[in-house]
């Protein structure tokens, strides 16, 4: 048969008879007696989870007054009060339009998750750290949003969008779902049915040469995304035929049922606390080590039930209080923000590995659409990392920079987590300067 | 084997432990800028190459209901569309598949594949049996794989292709000791495969001419196809592109009288208008339950409903002229629309056909509702869930039925002038946007929406007709491109007698034809369909016809075709 690769001829081999079952783990794959590491020396893989948020925090109230360590959030940010010592704040950082017409609510998250503001079709930071550590784990990565809705501002270039799930039932039922193999089972048994469906993937990549022939280049890098995600798939089954390396915080998800989904920020809010919990498992448990979190757009539509009004209403139309100095529902919506980043973070810390918690190997990277949702500003934009990442972070740092393209949070993060990349961005977001207060 | 599994699994456990090292990376960094490179040109339309489409939800159901029934399950999420130059069908030449909706559409496919070879289904579908049902049988899965390929691929299988297939069935066969399983894995394969979920065009070189190239007649026969009915070619179709029958300017004559005089051309006509009007939005649209405790799901399910009832009666029925629809009296509603526009519904219904919930009704001569404009699908889509938007609804206007682009809002704007609506100075929307307006940098942009949305004013966000907010009388007047009205069925008249009215359309439709916008090259065909369209009273299916009868249609220059 002239389709088969060495690959298909391997599992052909393997399923000559019954399904083969492996009783014993890898003895490589054990835990150190902490089981915080493997017991083979390195340290449980990294994890990333890019968690968006539309509209910030508004200018003065958010930002720690004391630079360094040691800070103190501002009132704004108090959620988040509990988790200084594991989180940096970078504040004064900007980015710069250039020539380009500014998209109001749209050039802050292409800036700072594309790190350009004229390209919205460049791969997003998650795309691009999963492509150094997702290749080895069932799912590349993992996108979800809050709202209701599927867009979720992740794409791995300009014709694969990551549409993000919006359903906990569903993103629970694909990762702890029949296909889920517990990687603390004694026993291990391979799905005969996933080893053809592997194999017969398999067998239709052999024919990417012939089909993309006489392919226009554009056509082209369509149809070479589309064998990216037939290949990512066919990982996926590779994987799930393998036995599991033990995890020891590894616990099944509860089952999830489903929902009621929306735009009402408590049903944002829950449908947000059920994707972390998921997601934290899933990572626990080895399944990804990307995320990707979209709590509300960038002109985030969430609203109170019976009210009028959407956040991203009142941001542009609310007056300021005179007495206090801001909006006053907008600071009501910033909370809600704040809590959900400090619940999202609470669900990895409460996964403990040994000594250490699931955020020490862990990096989440919050990021919004500009400085002040009220202006379209771009100056002064909000960014915060959460966890160090194995130690590739320092943590408990404020940095703040008088004007500095704020691609430098996102080039400092990409090469914690192992990318190789010198520099990121387009025009004058385009830097090759980390930020070295936090490089470990 | 024992080895090299072992082998393997070390592998994965060393990736594990020193995950910072990309041992697999599946494409570099560069790999995507390069991709990216050649994806920044999508939809600058300089070319009239074709363009590889991704079959829509609509048409991915409508494909694999028209082969395998209409009892077929297809669960599961399809990928979001994008649209572009105003439409989706545009959006879906520049789109691939990402790695999640990649593991959908293979869920969705084995879905498929399990009903259609359960034991109670496979025997409408398999016209032999296999020697065994525990081996595979490869002449049986042969003639299955042939027959329902050429229907999922638009075209017959090649020799390799078909033998592919084969091989898969019987690999699978051998390995799960079951025909029929073998052959559910190699029928879902052929649903991920590009072939099926995309629609892919061959270019010959075009009879008589040296300089020109045309579409093979499998393409053409698909580029008809789902632009007339939103469907793949039918058993007759798939054999007049065999025989050369579309070839011919008769032959071609002959099956586009055929697709446009069936039923099915009310599926294309729905299509197109469900797109160029944006109701996929509808599937998100949500309004606030206090607010507006009576819009419920079914009131924007019949809201979207009696507009496509609209279209099809006057276009298709009719054959009226598109201009129509923006002052048309006649729709259809249900008893549950009548509560919401505040009109008695009464549905009488003939024996037999008590699921006809749906009435035609004109509108009185004094109704302020008049046109599409006015139905509760419009005013509810362009609004905000707990309240009106003229801006919305006016950029709405502008967007899709002129053709015409709002620029976005500018950087570092002023908005606290727009107070909220409890503001007592403000009891109005036109009062808000007056104050607003003042800020110099706006008004640019608001002259060119508000005038258009404040003449709908006298529709609430639910869509229920109003005369006063916040206690304060509306002032429902406007303009557009120098035409003043005063209310809601002066602009649809505005609306009716702008040229860019019908300009666009022709635009539209013709974009949605070909997947892409028109290219420079094709700029006198352009032209040619919009005096055919004015000269033949604005009727939409004789553009269609009229698009799909030209030679233009199905012709790609020299130099695209290399």
């Amino acid at each position: 048969m002239n389709t088969s690769l060495n690959r298909r001829s391997v599992l052909r081999g393997m399923l000559s008879g019954t399904a083969v079952t492996v009783g014993l783990p890898l003895l490589d794959c054990f835990l150190n007696a902490n089981g915080d590491a493997l017991a083979a020396g390195g340290p449980l893989p990294k994890c990333f989870v890019s968690w968006f948020q539309g509209l910030g925090f508004v200018p003065g109230y958010w930002e720690p007054k004391v630079i360094g360590e040691n800070y103190q959030v501002g009132p704004h940010l108090r959620a988040m009060a509990a988790h200084t010592k594991k989180m940096n704040v970078y504040s004064g950082m900007k980015l710069f339009l250039d020539q380009t017409p500014a998209n109001a609510h749209g050039s802050g998250p292409a800036g700072c998750l594309q790190g350009s503001v004229g390209n919205l079709s460049l791969p997003t930071i998650d795309q691009l750290i999963a492509d150094t550590i997702g290749t080895r784990t069932r799912f590349r990565s993992l996108e979800v949003s809050c709202d209701g809705g599927t867009d979720a501002f992740s794409r791995r270039s300009a014709t694969a969008i990551n549409a993000g799930e919006p359903d906990p039932a569903k993103l629970y039922l694909r990762i702890f779902g029949p296909d889920f193999k517990d990687p603390n089972a004694a026993d291990f048994t391979p799905d005969p049915q996933v080893m053809v469906r592997e194999s017969v993937l398999s067998g239709i990549k052999d024919k990417r040469e012939k089909l993309i022939q006489n392919l226009g280049a554009m056509d082209k890098a369509r149809v070479d995304e589309y064998f990216t995600s037939l290949r990512a798939l066919e990982n996926r089954l590779q994987i799930e035929l393998e036995k599991p390396a033990p995890l020891e915080s590894c616990v099944m998800h509860a089952k999830v049922d489903s929902v009621p989904l929306g735009k009402v920020v408590e049903e944002a809010r829950a449908t947000h606390n059920l994707h972390a919990s998921l997601l934290a498992h899933a990572m626990a448990c080895g399944q990804t080590q990307v995320a990707h979190l979209k709590l509300g757009a960038s002109t985030c539509d969430l609203r109170r039930r019976g009210s009028q009004q959407t956040y991203h209403m009142y941001t542009h139309e609310e007056a300021i209080d005179p007495a206090l100095g801001y909006q006053k529902e907008v600071e009501y919506f910033s909370n809600q923000s704040a809590e959900a980043l400090a619940e999202f973070v609470t669900a990895f810390e409460s996964i403990r590995e040994g000594e250490r918690t699931l955020l020490d190997r862990s990096v989440i990277l919050y990021s919004t659409d500009g400085g002040n949702a009220r202006t379209h500003s771009l100056e002064n934009i909000p960014m915060l990392t959460i966890g160090g990442g194995n130690g590739a972070m320092k943590t408990g740092m404020h940095v703040r920079t008088n004007g500095d393209p704020i691609t430098r949070v996102g080039l400092t993060v990409m090469q914690a987590m192992g990318v190789s990349i010198g520099q990121w961005g387009t025009v004058s977001n385009q830097t090759s300067k980390t930020v070295t207060d936090v490089m470990a | 084997m024992g080895t090299k599994k072992t082998m393997r699994q070390r592998l994965v456990a060393a990736t594990l432990a020193c995950s910072a090292i990309a041992l697999t990376t599946v494409l570099s960094t560069a790999d995507i800028k390069s991709a990216v490179a050649a994806g920044a040109g999508l939809g600058a339309s300089d070319q009239d190459a074709p363009v590889m489409r991704r079959l829509t939800p609509t048409q991915y159901k409508r494909v694999v209901r028209d082969i395998f029934g209409p009892g077929v399950e297809i669960g599961g999420r399809f990928e979001p569309a994008q649209r572009v130059s105003g439409l989706l069908e545009v959006g879906t030449g520049t789109v691939s598949l990402a790695a999640s909706g990649f593991e959908q559409y293979d869920s969705i496919a084995r879905g498929i594949a399990a009903q259609v070879l359960s034991p109670e289904r496979r025997d409408l579908f398999m016209h032999c049996k296999p020697a065994s049902e525990t081996a595979p049988d490869d002449a049986c899965a042969r003639q299955f794989l042939k027959a329902v390929g050429e229907q999922l691929y638009r075209r017959p299988l090649t020799d390799n292709e078909l033998s592919t297939q084969v091989e898969f069935a019987n690999e699978a066969g051998t390995k799960l000791k079951s025909f029929y399983s073998g052959l559910e894995m190699s029928l879902a394969s052929m649903m991920v495969q590009l072939q099926f979920l995309f629609r892919q065009e061959t270019v010959i070189p075009a009879k008589g001419t040296a300089s020109r190239f045309e579409l093979d007649g499998y393409s053409k026969a698909s580029r008809l196809s789902f632009f007339l009915w939103d469907a793949a070619p039918d058993g007759r179709l798939l054999a007049a592109a065999a025989s050369g029958k579309l070839d011919t300017e008769k032959g071609l004559n002959e099956e586009v009288d055929r697709l446009l005089a069936a039923r099915r051309l009310e599926d294309g006509v729905r299509s197109f208008f469900s797109d160029m009007f944006g109701f996929d939005t509808f599937d998100s649209l949500s309004k606030d339950a206090t607010l507006y405790p009576n819009f419920t799901r079914t009131v924007g399910d019949d809201a979207r409903e009696q507009t496509m009832r609209t279209v099809v009666d006057l276009l298709i029925a009719k054959k009226g002229d598109y201009r129509d629809l923006y002052t048309a009296r006649e729709t259809f509603l249900t008893p549950v629309l009548g509560s919401m526009y505040r009109v008695p519904v009464t549905t009488n219904l003939p024996n037999g056909f008590p699921e006809n919930k749906w009435t035609r009704h004109e509108y009185e001569p004094n109704d302020p509702r008049a046109g599409i404009l006015t139905h509760i699908s419009f005013v509810s889509l362009h609004s905000h869930p707990g309240r009106t938007s003229p801006t919305l609804r006016g950029k709405a206007l502008r967007e899709m039925v002129l053709c015409q682009r709002v620029p976005d809002p500018p950087g570092n704007v002023n908005f606290t002038v727009v107070q909220d609506t409890t503001n007592p100075l403000y009891k109005t929307a036109r009062d808000r946007l007056n104050a607003h307006a003042t800020e110099a940098m706006c008004t640019g942009c608001h002259k060119i929406m508000d005038p258009m949305g404040l003449a709908l004013e006298n529709f609430d966000s639910d869509g229920v007709f109003r005369t006063a907010e916040n206690g304060t009388k509306l002032n429902t007047s406007g303009v557009l491109d120098g035409i003043s009205f005063t209310d809601a069925q002066g602009l649809g008249k505005a609306v009716h007698d702008n040229p860019a009215t019908t300009k666009c359309l022709v635009n539209r439709i013709t974009s949605y034809a070909l997947g892409r916008g028109p290219a420079k090259s094709e700029d006198a065909w352009v032209k040619s369909l919009q005096d055919t369209f004015a000269a033949n009273g604005y009727r939409v299916q004789d553009l269609m016809r009229a698009i799909v009868t030209n030679p233009e249609f199905y012709q790609v220059s020299q130099s695209q075709a290399q």
